[in-house]
């Protein structure tokens, strides 16, 4: 349980642009994920479990998915007449347009930051997939006297994550010396994860000032431009995680819950993940089911073969139909013979009777979201 | 602060529920785990909720523990109300001293106060022992139409079962004239579900009378309806179509879950509009392994199966290793199935572990004395050792010497 008493702030819509296809209707937060999960429900439970009941989530654009997912926050244990869950739409007066950045974001915000009686802040984005105890972090950045405290992982970034990815240059002492922001970085990197840790006095200061020089971005206005006048250390998450940013690591993400390795590090039974409960009937599996090697959710039915598939909540497959490297987001109709190889369907998608479809290995095929193919 | 209700529900969840033995070892029969991922309560409770009912008191009395918990603050079916809400009723103390509930017409007796609260006209009177949907409204809908002071649920049920059931007799338009409990030679196919409304004003009145009746056993088949018919009171059966099933027994139980796999049982737990809503675990999607076979099972969350089921309905987190075959059976939270195990035709209850290679239970065709083939039951944590037999119809209530 973390020491202090923390506010979360959780930016709902950052990263949207990099999985286009999925977010055009929702936020990254509210992207599907894991037969049963959106992406915020992570980084909340992280939250949760953490000790952190005082969390408020900022939006910006397509959020009615998002604040459908999450009602009051009791799922996440947020229902709290102290703090609990806050979502935090644009708030619209003349001086303020939609944000542009994580430090306009938070002057956005600064009111309700500045209501807090929390002692310290994180920051953290949707896009991580990651059980992380934030108390850990939070232990290290007061031991350390940071100003900041940054969390990063070793890991390499493929072409297409560029754009979206801050690579941290250390000290030997773990202090950022150096931030680099979409570098063209070769092989393994310091990647940093978007989880920040702040004192909530030294953040207030920081957004007054961000807003008076006109500075939106809290990666380039304070991390890199203050690595070297603050103490930003830097903590590395040697778990599990992985960072979705594309619609290849979404897909790989996903499959990588295949894995029992994965899945024991990202569901403890200590440390759950949160969701939205719909009291959906255990899955079920009929006569001719034939099914392996796949996450399946409760609400399901299988009459057909499934192969390395995530199948989320409510789906159903006929019989005859063969599903292999899929990713079958909610209540998704496959309809008898119907055959499916390395194709992600949006909710409610229904697919036809004896219809075949195949993706590239590299580049799944994407069916929106209710389209009847 | 209470508002007047038009009617509220009172559930009596006391039962032991003796007939299920080890299953019921630690815990109330309306807390059996059935269907994957429900309790018993979840049906009534679910069918009050769904039928507009607000305001719920369950009374309890034996083993509560696991229910008072799992009711908690009656979220999961939405009954968390700033007037009503669901409210779990034990015996208390009394300025005057203290009784436990001595039978079901007690129990609602001794809470008398709590009814009083709400004022209502209707008081809907349930039991937490059988599976089925029903809506409420339309038997309250009819208790108006007929101006009852009570009516009573009644199913059809074969002939030649009817002496097991209390029976009610009636005129064509419904009004009953005679109720006898298991009769030796049924007039009629009614039985009754255990499902009263009364009206409150007169309920309350034969309540009170029966209490000052000291030879009454204080139940409500027993004394309560059939001193109401004597007196001459409208009392009306309510006709239900559909399923409905006792699973006070261990076979009943079995069979109950099995008829969920049946597509030719109509009981369906899809219906968005009637939804059964439970306390769920918190767990992810259940993981199949690519050498796990399952057909004609229901899987829930958290489970992991790299073994084979058939015809079984796994419950939250249960683990099927390996070279496991469970077929015909019901494995409730947590258990696991250790490699190359065989479970057939058995109830596994919560946190067992069945030993590699074990083999618990045996199909009936593999039975040579049929006489004595059954569904065997293994309690509550009970390990059962690698290699060990466990013959069919046994009961297995502890784990074997020098097993933890």
């Amino acid at each position: 349980m973390i020491s202090e008493k923390t506010l979360g702030i959780v930016f709902s819509n950052m990263h949207d642009h990099m999985l286009s296809e999925i977010t055009e209707q929702r936020t990254m937060g509210s992207v599907p994920f894991g037969g049963r999960y959106r992406l915020i429900d992570f980084v909340l439970s992280n939250m949760a479990n953490s000790g952190i009941s005082d969390v408020g989530v900022i939006t910006k654009s397509n959020y009615q998915s998002l604040m459908d997912h999450l009602g009051t926050g009791r799922e996440w244990d947020l229902t709290r007449k102290r703090g609990g869950l806050s979502i935090l739409p644009p708030f619209g007066h003349a001086s303020a347009g939609i944000y542009r950045g994580r430090l306009e974001a938070l002057s956005g915000v600064l009111t309700y930051i500045k209501h807090s009686d929390a002692k310290y802040v994180i920051l953290a984005d949707c896009d991580v997939v990651a059980n992380i105890d934030f108390s850990e972090i939070m232990k290290a950045h007061i031991e350390k006297a940071a100003d900041i405290t940054v969390v990063y992982k070793r890991d390499t970034v493929a072409d297409e994550q560029v754009m979206d990815t801050t690579v941290l240059r250390l000290d030997e002492n773990n202090l950022v010396n150096e931030v680099l922001i979409h570098p063209p970085v070769q092989g393994e990197d310091n990647i940093y994860l978007n989880f920040a840790i702040v004192a909530k006095d030294a953040l207030e200061k920081l957004i007054t000032e961000g807003t008076s020089r006109s500075i939106y971005s809290f990666a380039k206005g304070v991390l890199q431009d203050k690595c070297n006048k603050m103490r930003i250390y830097a903590w590395q998450f040697d778990g599990y995680c992985t960072k979705i940013n594309s619609i290849r690591s979404y897909y790989k993400a996903n499959m990588q819950l295949l894995d029992p390795q994965v899945r024991a590090q990202l569901f403890p039974r200590e440390r759950p993940i949160y969701t939205k409960v719909r009291d959906e009937v255990p899955a079920k599996y009929g006569l001719s089911a034939e099914a392996g090697g796949s996450m399946i959710a409760d609400g399901a039915i299988i009459d057909g073969t499934v192969e390395n598939s995530i199948i989320f909540r409510g789906v159903h497959i006929g019989k005859g139909a063969v599903v292999k490297n899929c990713i079958l987001m909610q209540d998704t109709m496959v309809s008898e013979n119907v055959s499916l190889d390395h194709v992600i369907t949006d909710k409610n998608v229904v697919i036809r009777a004896g219809r075949t479809m195949v993706g590239p290995e590299s580049y799944p095929v994407i069916i929106a979201k209710n389209s009847i193919v | 602060m209470n508002y007047k209700k038009e009617w509220i529900a009172m559930l009596l969840a006391g039962g032991q529920g003796s007939r299920l033995y080890a299953l019921t070892r630690r815990l109330a029969k309306p807390a059996v785990p059935y269907g994957g991922k429900y309790r018993i309560i979840d049906f009534p409770l679910s069918n009050c909720v769904n039928s507009g009912i607000d305001t719920v008191g369950v009374l309890t009395q034996y083993q509560p523990l696991v229910l008072n918990e799992y009711i908690g603050n009656g979220q999961p079916w939405d009954l968390d109300r700033i007037s009503g809400g669901v409210f779990v009723l034990p015996p208390y103390q009394k300025s005057s001293g203290s009784d436990w509930y001595t039978g079901t017409a007690n129990a609602i007796y001794q809470n008398i106060s709590f009814i009083q609260r709400y004022d209502p006209e209707y008081v809907v009177i349930l039991s937490g022992d059988h599976i089925y949907k029903m809506d409420y409204s339309k038997m309250l809908a009819y208790h108006k139409e007929k101006e009852a002071d009570a009516s009573i649920a009644v199913i059809k049920v074969p002939m030649e079962e009817a002496s097991r059931f209390g029976i009610m007799n009636a005129y064509p338009d419904g009004k009953i004239y005679e109720f006898e409990e298991k009769p030796q030679n049924p007039k009629s196919d009614l039985a009754s579900m255990g499902i009263y409304i009364f009206t409150w004003k007169k309920l309350k009145k034969y309540l009170e009378d029966d209490e000052a009746d000291p030879i009454s056993q204080k139940d409500f088949g027993k004394n309560i309806i059939p001193a109401m018919l004597d007196a001459g009171e409208q009392m009306y059966a309510y006709p239900f179509e559909g399923y409905w099933k006792d699973v006070g027994t261990i076979d009943s139980l079995w069979e109950a879950n099995m008829d969920l796999l049946n597509p030719n049982v109509p009981l369906t737990l899809y219906d968005p509009q009637w939804k059964i809503f439970s306390r769920n675990p918190v767990m992810p999607p259940h993981y199949i392994s690519p050498c796990a076979r399952v057909q004609n099972s229901m899987v829930t969350e958290g489970c992991f199966v790299e073994g084979m089921c058939d015809f079984t309905i796994l419950f939250a987190g249960v683990t099927v290793e390996p070279g496991a075959v469970v077929r015909d059976s019901i494995i409730m939270p947590g258990s696991v199935i250790k490699a190359g195990a065989v479970v057939e035709y058995s109830i596994i209850a919560e946190n067992v572990t069945i030993g590699e290679g074990a083999r618990v239970g045996a199909r009936p065709e593999d039975t040579p004395d049929k006489e004595n083939w059954g569904i065997t039951v293994v309690g509550e944590q009970v390990s059962v050792s690698p290699g060990q037999v466990v013959p069919a119809k046994a009961m297995m209530e502890y784990s074997a010497k020098g097993e933890k």
